[in-house]
This record gives C-alpha cells, sequence and structure tokens, in this order.
C-alpha cells in the first residue's frame, strides 16, 4: 500500500506567541515549531499500515525552510521519503490553496491512501483534508479513530459528537483525517534518526507542480490576529497558595455557596 | 431581488438537532444585517415533516430536499445534493453550525463550488456591506478576523452556541415549504455509512456528579493524577479529564469531557491545568460555578472561569486539598 501522510509544523504548544508588527499573523521569528498533532497520529497510522500490510509511507509537507526539522522527524520514525513543498507563493495561502499544492503533489503519485490530520493547531480551519479529497476525486472519511484495511477498501470507525462512533466503508484509493488519540505515536530511535539522513527528500516549488498563480488564488483571507477582548467577570486571587486556598474556599463557601 | 442565505438544516435520523436551530439564529443575524432573505434546506428521503417544523421559524422558505439516497448521511450524497440546490438557488452566503457532519461534507461543498468556507466562526461584523467574520487561531490564543475575496457563494460554519436555539425568530405564518427532488447517481456514493454505537463501559456518569475536578496536560505526568484525585475526594467529587489525558490512556474516556466526551453541569467545577479550546468548553461551561488554574494567564479557559488562579497547579493544590479537609473536619 502507498500511503502519502500530509503533515505540517505549528508553533510548540508551550511556545509563548506574540502578534507580528502589522497584527495580521503571530511573529515567527525566535518561536519554537513542532509536528502538529493530529498529524503525528496520521503518521504513526500510516507507519502501522506499512508494517503490516507492506508499501511505502510518503510524507507530504508544504511549508518554509524551518519544515525540514518536521520532515527530518518523520523519516526518523520511519517513513521512506518526503515531498516538500517550499515556494515563497505558498506562503500565505488559505486552505483551499494548499489543498490545491498539495493535490498537484499527490496527483503524481498516484497514492493508494491519503491521511491528514483532522485539523491544524494553528488556523484550525479543519478543511485541507476534504478539500484535497474533493480535488483528488477521492472518497474521503473525517475524524478517524481506528482504521482495518482490506484488499480494496477501507473500514473506519469515524468519532461523532459526545462519544458516539460509527463504523463506515469505502473504497481505495481513499483520504482519511485521522483524530489525536487513535494511536501511541512512536519515538525516533536513533537508528532511525542516522537512517533518515539517507532518505530522500523532494522539494517540490509552483513551478515543478505547474500551479498557476489563479489555481492558488484565495477564497477568504486573514485580516487582522488580535488577542480576544475578555468579557472578564473572572475574580483572580493572589497570594501565597496557602493565602489563595483559603481566600478560594470562602468565595466558594459564601459567595458561590457551592460548598 | 434580494440575495438570500441558505441554512442547512442538520438532523440525525429525521430530529432536528440543536444545530439545526443554532444556525437558523445565525442565517436570520445575518440576514437582518444584510437585508436578505433566509431559505432553509433540509435533506433527507422524507424530510417533509422536518421541513414543516422549520417553517415555524421567520424564513422566506424551506426547502425540502428528498432523495432515497439522502437516507443516511453520507458526504458524497450531502455535497451533491447540496451543491446541486446552491447552483440553482445562487444564494449568496450558506450559513452552517460547525458539527462533525459539516466539517465532513462542507469544504467538499465549497470546493466544488469554488467559493471559499469560513469554518468554525464565533460571530461576525459588518462594515457597510462587507462581512467580517471573527474566528478563534491557535487554539484561542488569538481570534483572527476574516473576509471572503472572489466570487460568492460564501460559507460560513458557527461554532456551537454561537448564535443561540432560543434566539430563533417564529414567523407570524408558517413559511411556504417547496419539495426538491435532488438527482444523485447512487454510483457517486462511494461511503458506506453503518451503525452508530456508544463504547460499551460507561463506569461513571459524570452529568450527574455535584463537584469535578479536571484535570488537563498541565498535570503533566500519569502519577500526579493522585493529587488531583485526593482533591476530589477531599471536596466528595469526580475527578474528569481533558482529552489529551484520556488519549493518552491516563484516565478512561468515560472521563473525558467536552463535544467528543460527556457534557456536564455540576455545581462546582475545577479545571487544573486545561487550556480550555472550544471543544472542552461546550462540555463544562454550563457549570454553575467554575474555577480555573493555569499558569498562563492568557488561558482562554479563563473566560469562562468564576475564579481563576494564575500559578503553578503543584503549588496551588495540595495546599487547597489540606484547606478543604480542615474545612470538612470543622
Ligand atoms: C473534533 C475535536 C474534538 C475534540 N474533543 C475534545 C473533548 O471532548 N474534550 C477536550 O478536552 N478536548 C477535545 N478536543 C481537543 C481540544 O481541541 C484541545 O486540544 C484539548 O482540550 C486541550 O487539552 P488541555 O487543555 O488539557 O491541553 P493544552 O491545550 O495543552 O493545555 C494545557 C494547559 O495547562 C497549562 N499548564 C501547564 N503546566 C501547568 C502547571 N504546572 N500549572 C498550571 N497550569 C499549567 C498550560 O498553560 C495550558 O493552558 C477535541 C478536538 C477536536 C479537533
Amino acid at each position: 500500500m502507498k500511503i502519502i501522510i500530509c503533515l505540517k509544523q505549528v508553533p510548540a504548544r508551550d511556545a509563548v506567541l506574540r502578534l507580528n508588527s502589522a497584527s495580521c499573523w503571530i511573529e515567527e521569528s525566535d518561536l519554537t515549531f513542532e509536528v502538529n498533532e493530529p498529524d503525528l497520529y496520521a503518521l504513526e497510522e500510516a507507519l502501522r499500515l506499512k508494517e503490516k500490510h507492506g508499501g511505502e509511507v510518503v510524507v507530504c509537507t508544504l511549508g518554509p525552510a524551518r519544515a525540514q526539522q518536521a520532515i527530518k522527524e518523520a523519516l526518523a520514525k520511519g517513513a521512506d521519503r518526503a515531498l516538500h513543498l517550499d515556494d515563497n507563493v505558498f506562503i500565505s495561502l488559505d486552505a483551499f490553496g494548499i489543498a490545491q499544492a498539495l493535490a498537484a503533489a499527490i496527483r503524481k503519485e498516484d497514492p493508494d491512501l491519503v491521511l491528514t490530520g483532522l485539523q491544524s493547531d494553528d488556523s484550525g480551519f479543519a478543511q485541507t483534508g476534504v478539500i484535497l479529497a474533493e480535488l483528488l476525486g477521492l472518497p474521503h472519511a473525517t475524524i478517524i479513530m481506528e482504521i482495518q484495511a482490506q484488499e480494496k477498501s477501507l473500514k473506519v470507525k469515524r468519532e461523532l459528537e459526545a462519544g458516539w462512533f460509527e463504523w463506515m466503508e469505502l473504497p481505495l484509493p481513499a483520504l482519511l483525517t485521522i483524530q489525536s488519540g487513535i494511536n501511541k505515536p512512536r519515538y525516533a530511535t536513533l537508528k532511525g534518526i542516522m537512517g533518515a539522513k539517507s532518505k530522500p527528500i523532494q522539494k517540490l516549488g509552483a513551478g515543478e507542480l505547474a500551479l498557476t498563480a489563479e489555481a492558488l488564488e484565495p477564497r477568504q483571507k486573514i485580516t487582522r490576529v488580535y488577542t480576544p477582548v475578555k468579557a472578564a467577570k473572572t475574580q483572580f486571587f493572589e497570594g501565597s497558595p496557602k493565602e489563595i486556598a483559603e481566600t478560594l474556599l470562602d468565595k466558594l463557601k459564601n459567595e458561590a455557596r457551592v460548598l | 431581488m434580494s440575495e438570500t442565505i441558505l441554512v442547512f438544516a442538520e438532523h440525525h435520523a429525521g430530529k432536528l438537532a440543536r444545530p439545526a436551530w443554532e444556525a437558523i439564529a445565525a442565517a436570520q443575524h445575518l440576514a437582518g444585517d444584510l437585508k436578505a432573505g433566509v431559505v432553509a434546506a433540509v435533506l433527507g428521503e422524507n424530510p417533509g415533516a422536518m421541513a414543516n417544523e422549520l417553517a415555524q421559524a421567520d424564513v422566506q422558505q424551506v426547502l425540502a430536499v428528498a432523495s432515497p439516497l439522502l437516507r443516511e448521511y453520507t458526504s458524497d450524497g450531502y455535497a451533491a445534493a447540496a451543491a446541486q440546490l446552491i447552483r440553482e438557488r445562487k444564494p449568496q452566503y450558506v450559513v452552517f453550525s460547525h458539527t462533525y457532519q459539516v466539517r465532513d461534507f462542507a469544504p467538499k461543498l465549497a470546493a466544488r463550488l469554488g467559493g471559499g468556507l469560513a469554518s468554525d466562526c464565533l460571530g461576525y461584523r459588518c462594515e457597510g456591506r462587507k462581512v467580517i467574520f471573527v474566528r478563534q487561531v491557535f487554539q484561542g490564543k488569538f481570534y483572527a478576523d476574516v473576509e471572503f475575496v472572489g466570487a460568492p457563494p460564501y460559507s460560513v460554519s458557527f461554532q456551537a452556541s454561537a448564535f443561540r436555539e432560543d434566539a430563533v425568530q417564529r414567523g407570524p405564518a408558517p413559511a411556504p415549504v417547496e419539495n426538491v427532488a435532488a438527482s444523485l447517481d447512487a454510483s457517486t456514493i462511494r461511503v458506506k455509512p453503518g451503525e452508530r454505537f456508544r463504547e460499551a463501559k460507561q463506569a461513571v456518569d459524570l452529568a450527574q456528579a455535584e463537584i469535578i475536578v479536571a484535570v488537563g496536560r498541565g498535570i503533566k505526568a500519569p502519577e500526579n493524577l493522585e493529587m488531583a484525585k485526593q482533591l476530589a475526594e477531599a471536596l466528595g467529587g469526580e475527578l474528569g479529564a481533558s482529552r489529551p489525558i484520556c488519549d493518552s490512556g491516563w484516565l478512561p474516556m468515560d472521563r473525558q469531557i467536552g463535544s467528543s466526551g460527556q457534557t456536564v453541569a455540576p455545581k462546582l467545577y475545577l479545571a487544573l491545568g486545561i487550556s480550555g479550546a472550544i471543544q472542552h468548553q461546550v462540555g463544562m461551561k454550563g457549570s454553575k460555578t467554575i474555577v480555573a488554574v493555569n499558569k498562563d494567564k492568557e488561558a482562554p479557559i479563563f473566560e469562562v472561569a468564576t475564579y481563576g488562579i494564575v500559578g503553578d497547579l503543584f503549588e496551588i493544590v495540595p495546599p487547597l486539598t489540606d484547606a478543604v479537609r480542615k474545612m470538612k473536619s470543622r
């Protein structure tokens, strides 16, 4: 089975985020980045499917030079090779444009299965995977918590709201968006890290992918990013932990009357 | 002719769900600002009864879009039927609630129609005829203004309870219902849905708990759960968690609170090291009193907290547990 795993880099979870001077995105210099969490689970799922059924796992990442780090991590964990979509015209694409670029790269690979995370921890549009399926003409299923691969089809467990699930079937080739928690992602081994160094990373720009400016035209744009205005009804307590504990209990007992 | 806002009414097995009414409330609101008309659409095998129910709302028209192939939800069937409808009716905006079902087919639909989809929005504001949608980015740490570019239809999905079900305006008389036959080809529906089910073992019912002490990723390691457990015991409450704690297997899934777990409304909810992502908030913001302990003063959990403590939970919790024990023994 040939599997493409789309994986992106996002600011590290504990990173302190600051707005950029134009207030239209965050300041990316001096920031640490990591692989988007759901994408890590998608990668793990791809590696497990390969271990079980054979085949190849190809990482596909759109992002600037720094994204190499995410790609290397995936290769160290066991992916076979990578496509790195990097071009100045890719910088401010919306979900549709990103899916267009990914589709152009993935089409040439003709995979059996495409996996993506269900959404990213930065923009969080939760659209790229589904748009990608439409552009590739593939059936898809979202928010997947289990995959059983058969010869020519997949049986997948789709998460629904409020603790419900649904089994569904779809023919291959197909695209799935993966939910966090589907598996326990592995760590890279030292051997894997060494081995990754010789794995091929193919760089692809808009030219190589025959992408016109028109195809990448955004359908929406983020015009401003800002700190949320707090409704600010919250009462904050300060002091030593012991003082805070006493004040809180007093409030819970005598003001909120919940104790 | 005035512009149309098409609103999609979600249902499960023939029953209109809360997101359907929230979407209608959103569409009515937007229509008020744009002086547009609202048309509601419901898709199904026999959507007639639901269409009649929707017609009670103050809308221009209700479309009952029927096909045997719409008996069960599939992304293929819904996207195809909705695309047909939108191509015919040419609405300016298409409004959804940001549910699992909408996440599954709306991006496909928008891509097919060539318009944008502003997903998971909190609200919007108007500047003249221009509508600016507001949504969270970076897991709620920041908000972003989003504008559409290019040609309509512009699709937008709103977060749960961004607009309230009880804000739906009723019409003076039922709106006209039009039956629309969707022409779908069975061979284009590639996904086959099966039964819906719940994982069997449900050891605790957190919905019954009066006090919940919930832990998030700030608890750092499974061995630290004991500390939270002791606070819960001292308070006579139950232990709950955010999703990553259950994903990691530190606590069973029946302790998970949020959109994919339990919805709770205890009289007291303590959130320890939980950032307060929307998917967590929807499961607990109905709690009477919310206490949040988080070392990041910008954490979104403080937006719903009654009482906030900016600090390290490992320093705050032990003395709090002691103080609770002392109070109870008095
Ligand atoms: C479709 C979908 C469904 C989802 N369903 C759910 C759901 O049902 N329930 C749910 O909870 N999530 C759900 N999520 C995940 C959700 O988006 C968040 O990722 C998750 O809630 C984050 O959990 P957290 O707050 O524990 O972790 P984080 O967001 O990592 O937050 C950890 C917090 O701990 C604080 N912290 C760290 N150390 C300390 C310390 N020593 N003292 C005090 N504070 C500290 C940090 O400042 C931070 O705010 C869902 C996501 C999706 C996409």
